[in-house]
């Protein structure tokens, strides 16, 4: 196994004991890079020089016996989502195409402050926009497990690059799924916070009240030490939270005592890919084998949680975005006859077809006469769905599901049909209409062999909870130790 | 029949005086000099940035709604109110749709009368919200259609919006109304509501209603008349197009082609509104509540401590000069117009020299021309009220005339007398002018003889039995020997005249 | 505010006219496939997001945000600002004072 596809935990040990040094674990990563990210595609930018520099820095000062940021000398990989000042942020865009922010995110300022290593920004679906990162402009990611598959999104780039071993930690956004559904897909721990548990403050805005950042790692320890990184109060961000961090990584090993498991018969009805229930179901044995009881749990309003998510997060998105008109930032096209041209034709030509149909779907919600019946009717609904989800956690500690109702779907498979891709997104998008925190762990392949993800919800800022029950099927089985050969198509 | 009414509605914009912006640490400052250097992410509205509510902009506000009467909302929350223009950076601006923090509310008005009586009118008020300024954008004044230039250091300015009811009636009122809004957020030290900077701006509302028969009126279409940038420019504005509506109903006979509201713009220079370019559709304006703000809620006991912060309305202390202090309405408008100092300063004066008369005197002369002159305000002025009442006290005890006393006024203004105490400081230049008071009678004697002698026919005339004439006498009289008693100078005179 | 919020709007079809007219509010230029495309795949969204008249929302308040906090203010001390290079940084067109921008025509907004 390469250096870089250890376990964030293990390579800590190692740079800590100088086994290895920052250098030599930035260079295995940027030479595993420089081999197989022209066949994933999960980087938009490669740091290089930059990432070089701040290892040999890391290194001399662990060496000077100065003290150190928790994920001293880690590669960290971050969404181009997040802005950051010395690298460009695209979002994934040719609207925002070469942009170099003058600030800093303040999780990447966390990254900074941790002293971790920012290896370069990974790819996405445009704006966030998207379940498979196709939308990107710059091209897909693929799976590193299947190369004629998607690798997920819209954090496609991040999860591809912890599981092709580009970077041992990376860091991903979750509207609607964009972390836990790529984690799943490439098989990976992908981890979405509870609404407010960390900052967005430079988490480039999509929909702003569902949207969080999160951490991506091979591990669950992984997540949990990212996790500890990233999460507290941002004075900047009105929404964060001004509660403790919990030290998430120390309480891993203490399973949960008397553990209750919630299912919901709507998640394992029809549309539910035949192998990716097998793999759920034997999750819950895993559980079961532990001392848990599985029970089942009524989510009355599930049924309209996607109908739901798809006018909530249009609506905001197309707010969001209206602050793309060519005048501050971003791209200004070249043809144009007067200011409202200027406007229509800069985000006309930048702004990718997916981007634009949402755009549209939220304006036209938000228009005058429709915002009661669209808008509002589903802010209602979203309390509902979220009082469903306060009822079962009176009686469970997580709910299990699966990620996604397939494993990953072919590039080009999905992308002429937006409303079936929207209903995909059928498990994920209630823990964000909720605010909830939930997990995607390796679960298993399919026969072909792709990832196949469970997925853990858990109550309002019961991270710590929800760590502990993920570790506890980590620890009874090895999918997590699995890893991509990156050697091309495997015939299926 | 009777004649048309005039229906005036107004939207005063008011900047708050708070330090920062109102999402943001950037300085709030008028800075026209330097364009684009009060920025931030936050009020660039870079992607990714996030507001946070100002507090100090939250007790500057309530304390404008409360001091408006307003009633102030228990939960109030921010909405995005979504347009494109190149000085809106984020393409919408954080306002208040439905759930503003006051409702309602009123501002009284003294209007002047045809007839010379001062009418107090009720302006109602709709309601007050708080929101954020956009940017400046700065056309090409060439004309020749160059590109227009955006600076975005207003952007993010809290901005008080003030909603009136249409209840005001004329012109003039229009005008009085902001008169005393203006002066009412100075004395609350909420604004400095300086129009020339655009902290105090204002568009206006106006159509009339115009008897077409003893029961009947047809309606003009309203017009929102914009670009007003001085009080003066309000009134004229609404006077010309109060003419124009007058004469476009005439022409029209009353049938409009297109009812709907229109904008016009003021053109100073030319003195006319005129219609700007018709927007192809009503503005949809897609408000929802902002989802990165959180919504405020204000208790019972916070309410109370900011009424506490209140000061005493301009309007109650104009009223409280007369009533109590005795003076006339318009050296009360006079003092209290000037300024929440000003007033001050005036009734620290009063106080102290125990004669309210004689202090408005001094400061809406004296003081007020030397400030004016100099381009002061009364912060540093250099003889506070407690000095200027011991001169006032010397010269009502009769160690100075009035006329001395006043040339020791400028010699103290012009920093005369040395550094020591204000009574150091008269001693040591009347000494130096030579000054004396007239004090013994028959000092007083000479005066009254030399008056006398200058006024022969005057004098004539009162001894004739015209009583009236002694006025002009004794008034020269006082003139050079203030200090002496009025009444002593009256009756001196009269045993002279008429023995 | 000129609009109001309180209609129901009727539940009919998307046409192309409504597209152009979002279109234009949204400040996108769409090509004929565009309009075309759109018209058919948002009719279909909206006509899926029509379940949610199946939920009964009578007396639910609407849930602004995934947390129902209040009250987070900031204190009015003065922050960093970005130095005018960096403000301009991004902009397409600037000179190195101003952001600069084709003339708007009337002063008006839309």
């Amino acid at each position: 196994m390469t250096a870089c596809r250890e376990p964030a935990s293990v390579l800590i040990e190692r740079l800590s004991s100088g086994e290895t040094t920052s250098l030599e674990l930035t260079d295995a990563c940027l030479a595993e890079i420089a081999a197989h990210d022209g066949s994933v595609g999960a980087f938009l930018h490669v740091a290089g020089d930059a990432a070089r520099q701040a290892a040999e820095s890391i290194d001399r000062r662990r060496a000077a016996g100065e003290p150190l940021g928790r994920l001293a000398g880690l590669p960290v990989a971050v969404k181009d989502v997040l802005v950051t000042r010395d690298q460009p942020t695209t979002c994934g865009s040719r609207m925002l195409e070469g942009w170099i922010p003058p600030y800093d995110a303040h999780t990447v300022e966390k990254l900074r402050d941790a002293d971790a290593v920012l290896i370069g920004k990974t790819n996405m679906d445009e704006f966030a926009m998207g379940s498979t990162t196709e939308n990107s402009a710059f091209g897909p990611t693929r799976t590193p497990w299947r190369l004629d598959c998607v690798a997920g999104g819209s954090s496609g780039g991040s999860a591809a690059a912890v599981s092709a071993g580009f970077a041992p930690l990376a860091v991903g956004s979750d509207t609607g799924g964009s972390i836990r559904q790529p984690a799943a897909f490439c098989g990976v721990v992908g981890l979405k916070p509870t609404y407010g548990r960390v900052s967005r403050y430079g988490l480039v805005a999509y929909a702003s009240s569902l949207d969080q950042v999160g951490p991506f790692a091979r591990d669950v320890a992984g997540a949990a030490m990212l996790l500890e990184v990233l999460a507290g109060h941002d004075r900047r961000d009105g929404t964060s939270i001004d509660q403790p961090v919990p030290p998430y990584h120390q309480q891993l090993d203490q399973p949960l005592e008397g553990l209750r498991i919630g299912i919901c018969s709507e998640h394992f009805g029809e549309g539910l890919d035949q192998e990716v229930r097998e793999a759920v179901e034997r999750a819950l044995d895993v559980y079961r084998g532990l001392g848990a009881v599985v029970v089942e749990i009524e989510l009355p309003h599930a049924r309209f949680a996607v109908a739901c998510y798809y006018l909530v997060a249009p609506s905001e998105a197309s707010s969001n975005l209206a602050r793309y008109d060519g005048i501050h930032y971003g791209r200004r096209a070249d043809d144009y006859d007067g200011l409202v041209e200027m406007y229509s034709n800069s985000r006309g030509s930048a702004f990718g077809t997916e981007v634009k149909r949402r755009i549209m779907l939220g304006t036209y919600s938000l228009s005058a006469g429709y915002y009661d019946a669209y808008y509002l009717k589903a802010q209602k609904v979203r309390r509902l769905i979220q009082q469903d989800y306060t009822q079962a956690f009176l009686d469970v500690d997580v709910i299990a599901s699966p990620v996604t109702p397939t494993p990953a779907v072919r590039l080009g498979q999905l992308t002429d049909d937006p409303l079936q891709m929207y209903l995909a997104d059928t498990y994920t998008i209630s823990a964000n209409l909720a605010g909830l925190p939930g997990v995607s762990i390796p679960a298993g392949f399919s026969q072909d062999g792709r990832p196949i993800g469970l997925q853990l919800l858990a109550d309002s800022f019961a991270e710590d909870r929800l760590l502990r029950v993920a570790a506890m099927h980590e620890r009874e089985t090895d999918w997590h130790l699995a890893t991509p050969t990156l050697d091309g198509d495997t015939s299926s | 029949m009777t004649s048309p009414t005039t229906i005036i509605g107004l939207e005063v914009h008011v900047q708050l005086q708070t330090r920062t912006k109102i999402f943001c640490g950037c300085a709030n400052r008028f800075n026209p000099d330097e364009p684009n250097v009060q920025t931030c992410p936050v009020c660039l509205g870079l992607p990714g940035a996030l507001p946070v509510m100002n507090r100090r902009a939250l007790e500057l506000s309530v304390r404008a709604g409360l001091a408006l009467s307003g009633t102030i909302a228990g939960l109030t929350k921010w909405d995005r109110k979504q347009y494109y223009y190149p000085d809106l950076p984020k393409a919408y601006q954080i306002s208040q749709y439905d759930l503003p923090f006051c409702q309602g509310g009123h501002l009284d008005i003294d209007v002047e009368q045809a007839d010379g009586e001062i009418e107090s009118r009720r302006v109602r008020l709709i309601r007050v919200h708080l929101e954020e300024d956009a940017g400046k954008n700065l056309h090409d004044e060439s004309g020749r259609g160059g590109e227009s230039r955006v600076d975005l250091n207003r952007a993010g300015t809290p901005l008080l919006e003030i909603v009136s009811e249409p209840d005001i009636g004329s012109a003039a009122e229009a005008r009085r109304y902001l008169e005393e809004i203006r002066l009412l957020m100075v004395y609350l030290g909420v604004s400095d509501c300086n129009m020339q900077e655009g902290s105090l701006r204002c568009d206006a509302n106006v159509n009339l209603e115009i008897p077409t028969s003893e029961n009947e009126s047809i309606r003009t279409p309203i017009v929102e008349v914009k670009n007003l940038n001085s009080f003066r420019g309000v009134e004229a504005a609404l006077v010309h197009e109060i003419a124009r509506q007058q004469r476009e109903f005439e022409e029209c006979g009353g049938v409009y082609a297109d009812t709907a509201k229109q904008t016009r713009g003021w053109d100073a220079d030319r003195g006319v509104t005129f219609a700007q370019r018709g927007k192809e559709e009503a503005s949809d304006y897609r408000y929802f509540p902002d989802p990165d703000l959180l919504p405020v809620t204000f208790s019972d006991e916070w309410i109370e401590l900011q009424r506490a912060e209140l000061c005493e309305p301009p309007s109650e202390r104009r009223r409280r000069f007369v009533s109590d202090l005795g003076l006339s309405d318009y050296d009360a408008k006079v003092l209290v117009d000037q300024g929440r100092e000003t007033a001050d300063y005036f009734e620290t004066l009063a106080a102290a020299c125990g004669d309210t008369k004689r202090a408005a005197n001094w400061v809406t002369q004296d003081v007020l021309r030397e400030l004016n002159e100099r381009g002061e305000t009364i912060g540093d002025f250099p003889i506070d009220a407690q000095g200027l009442a011991t001169l006032l006290g010397m010269i009502a005890a009769g160690q100075l005339t009035t006329r001395s006393g006043r040339e020791v006024f400028t010699a103290l203004t012009d920093g005369q007398g040395g550094d020591g105490a204000i009574s150091e400081r008269i001693e040591k230049i009347v000494e130096d002018h030579g000054l004396s008071a007239i004090a013994d009678s028959g000092a007083l004697e000479t005066v009254i003889d030399a008056v006398i002698s200058r006024n022969e026919k005057a004098a004539e005339d009162f001894r004739g039995g015209k009583d009236a004439a002694i006025g002009k006498l004794i008034g020269e009289v006082m003139q050079e020997a203030g200090g002496a008693d009025p009444n002593a100078v009256r009756e001196a005179l009269i045993s002279r005249l008429r023995p | 505010m000129s609009e109001t919020h309180s209609e129901e709007p009727s539940h009919r079809q998307l046409t192309r006219d409504d597209v152009l007219k979002v279109a234009r509010l949204a400040r996108l230029t769409l090509d004929e496939s565009e309009v075309e495309e759109f018209t058919g795949q948002l009719g279909q969204v909206l006509g899926y997001v029509g379940i949610l008249d199946d939920a009964d929302t009578e007396g639910v308040e609407p849930l602004a945000g995934a947390s129902e906090r209040t009250d987070v203010l900031r204190e009015d001390e003065p922050g960093e600002s970005l130095a005018r290079d960096q403000a301009l940084s991004g902009a397409p067109r600037h000179d190195d004072r101003f952001f600069l921008v084709p003339p708007v025509l009337d002063t008006s907004a839309e």
